[in-house]
């Protein structure tokens, strides 16, 4: 067999399942966005621009989507970052294997038996009651943005130490050494040399976690109950209950649009701040 | 332990640094054990043994990355025990350099000027980058990036880094490990002759004994954490204190037996089959088990001379010299250096050929086994 055949063969497996997972959902999103609602909920073919000018109606999805996906991304990166430095650098290393399979712990069981345990913490028996016990009372905690962000940071939270975990990992701890050794106290040696060169993990997190949080659904329509809700939710919506599949298509295609933009601009300042270095790329 | 032999130029001066009884352990690991040295302003001095012995440990104490588990390390008179890194006059050129990846040769080499409070201004800094990058000889490389740069060149950053900021002493640990041959050798003689010029003492961590011998004013034989013995390299090499730092120093053959007589400055050793003379070395008493030392170039090698029958096992080529491998039925292998000169009288000698070694009671030492 030639090279040439080999590669393709290998490629094969991947190739096909990007063309019948990725591609073809696409095409078929795309083309049913430009068609009609029939009677009975599905899809008419048709030729018009009526979905994406209705986009207008689901506004709020988009604008909850896009301020508490980054906002829940910045919230993550400041608890992983110590989190993932205090684990890389500063634990016994004899615990950091128990110290680090803790950190996955939560993903053994499924997110939505976690979001029900969330429910009742943030719920009326919960943390409220806790609240009115030392007199703080009508704190309402479930169905707000405030409980969406703690399910936000609570699931997504590994998926951000992890890659900071291993770029701080990586540090060649001599480095701190000689900054040390040329006159530079600890906490600049951190904003130098120790923040710098573990931007590739944090860039790699962020980028992971923003990317996952603009698809959700899950944490906003159980902790946000039908009032905080995420384009995800209206999607679901769309697509299951009111069946108007062109609408639905629209908004996905709105959806990935929005995410291509934000992206290709992350990764526009993400250039610019590594101005230039090879060191300071997306992995 | 011999005590500190300084330099003459160096009498009278107070010194720059100094261990005190300085020990550092870790758990059960004694790495550096009782350390007394005083180090002179100006003087390179060089840490020399084998691998594991506590070089990097007292250079790491005198940096302050290792604080003193008893005893004290002072600079300028001062205990610095306590002082951070980051408040010590002194700089590292690291073992593996270092270098921070993230950043041009420039602003690696900057790095310790722009850590001073008040900063230096931007133009004093260009100034000064550009001024010790010629020091090195790397002229116009400061925009470069750290893994653009040989071996070598990575090398000369690391020194130019550490100089930057004028250090007291400059501790180098094992610089030229990772230099290939001729490179390491070019290194040496910059490395000396920049000492020179600067004037900045030159602490100097190598297992290599030709490094130490070749650079340093003074060496520090240690084995297991302690200081065997300080001097010149002349003063170890002609007067080494034990068979340690005989074999460490140079190359030398051994022969063990019990000194079984002493005439004045000369003594005798019960050698399997024969007895052998040599000079005393320090403290070695009658009756102890000792090692007559001859260096391999003072044997002389001839095909009917005096001496001991020997038959020729090996010979290898180093071109001043041509080294022998001979055996001798009581006293087993041992190495003799044949010079130009003497292969000239008395021609060369083929593997598999009887000849004799011979030498003077003059030329061998007797030494103390530790
Ligand atoms: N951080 C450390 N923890 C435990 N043991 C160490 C540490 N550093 C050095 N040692 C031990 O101390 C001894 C001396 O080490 P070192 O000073 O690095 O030797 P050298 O530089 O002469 O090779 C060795 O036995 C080494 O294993
Ligand atoms: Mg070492």
């Amino acid at each position: 067999m030639s090279p040439k055949l080999i590669n393709r063969l290998l490629l094969a497996p991947a190739g096909l399942w990007l063309l019948t997972m990725l591609v073809l959902p696409i095409v078929v999103v795309v083309v049913f966005s430009f068609g009609e609602r029939a009677q009975a909920g599905g899809y008419v073919p048709a030729f018009t621009l009526e979905q994406y000018l209705n986009l207008p109606a689901r506004w709020k999805a988009f604008q909850n989507t896009l301020t508490l996906a980054p906002v829940g991304t910045l919230i993550v990166l400041l608890i992983a970052y110590p989190l993932a430095y205090y684990l890389a650098i500063k634990a016994n290393p004899k615990w950091r294997t128990l110290l680090l399979i803790l950190v996955i712990v939560p993903f053994w069981t499924s997110i939505l038996i976690r979001s029900y345990a969330w429910i009742f913490i943030l719920g009326g028996r919960g943390i409220p009651a806790i609240l009115e016990f030392f007199g703080l009372e009508g704190i309402r905690l479930i169905n707000t943005p405030f409980a969406v962000l703690a399910g936000i940071v609570y699931g997504y939270l590994p998926l951000m130490v992890f890659p900071i975990y291993v770029s701080l990992e990586r540090l060649d701890k001599r480095l701190l050494e000689a900054s040390a050794d040329l006159g530079s106290p600890p906490w600049r040696s951190f904003l130098q040399i120790t923040l710098p060169l573990s931007l590739p993990g944090v860039a790699t997190g962020c980028m992971l976690v923003f990317i996952l949080l603009m698809g959700e659904f899950l944490i906003p329509a159980m902790l946000g109950g039908g009032k905080v809700f995420f384009v995800g939710n209206a999607l679901v919506d769309l697509f299951l209950q009111s069946r108007n599949w062109p609408f639905g298509s629209a908004v996905a295609v709105a959806l990935v649009l929005v995410m291509l933009v934000s992206v290709t601009i992350y990764m526009r300042a993400i250039k610019r701040w590594g101005n230039g270095r090879d060191d300071v790329s997306l992995m | 332990m011999q005590s500190a032999d300084t330099p003459t130029s160096n009498a009278g001066r107070a010194p720059i640094a100094e261990f005190r009884a300085a020990t550092k352990q870790y758990g059960a690991v004694t790495a550096a054990d009782q350390i007394d040295l005083a180090i002179m302003p100006g003087e390179f001095l060089s840490f020399l043994g084998p691998s594991g012995c506590g070089k990097t440990t007292a250079l790491r104490m005198l940096a302050g990355f290792e604080v003193p588990s008893s005893g004290s390390v002072h600079l300028d008179g001062q205990q610095v025990n306590l002082v951070p890194p980051h408040k010590r006059p002194v700089n590292m050129v690291f073992q593996h350099y270092a270098l921070f990846p993230h950043m041009t040769v420039a602003d690696n080499i900057s790095y310790g000027l722009r850590q001073q409070r008040p900063k230096p201004a931007a133009a004093e800094i260009t100034r000064r980058v550009e001024e010790t990058l010629t020091t090195v000889r790397l002229p116009g490389f400061e925009q470069r990036r750290i893994w653009e740069m040989s071996g070598g060149q990575q090398q000369r950053v690391a020194l130019a880094r550490a100089l930057i900021n004028q250090p007291k002493i400059l501790l180098l640990d094992e610089p030229m490990a990772a230099l290939d041959r001729k490179l390491r050798r070019e290194m040496q003689i910059e490395l000396q002759s920049l000492q020179r010029a600067l004037g900045i003492t030159f602490v100097l961590v190598t297992h290599d004994q030709e490094e130490a011998l070749s650079m340093s004013d003074r060496i520090c034989i240690m084995r297991a954490g302690r200081i065997v013995q300080i001097g010149t390299p002349r003063q170890l090499y002609d007067a080494p204190l034990n068979r340690y730092v005989a074999d460490f120093v140079g190359k030398s053959n051994f022969f063990a037996g019990p000194l079984s007589q002493i005439d004045g400055p000369i003594g005798t050793v019960s050698l399997p089959g024969q007895s052998g003379q040599g000079r005393l070395g320090q403290g070695v008493q009658k009756g102890a088990n000792v090692s007559l030392s001859v260096r391999p170039e003072q044997i002389t090698l001839t095909h009917s001379g005096p001496g001991l029958e020997v038959l020729i096992k090996n010979r290898i080529f180093l071109g001043e010299h041509t080294e022998y491998l001979v055996n001798h039925g009581d006293l087993g292998d041992f190495l003799i250096l044949v010079s130009r000169q003497g292969e000239a009288l008395e021609g060369t000698f083929e593997p598999g050929e009887p000849a004799r070694a011979h030498w003077k009671p003059e030329a061998a030492l007797i030494l103390n086994n530790d």
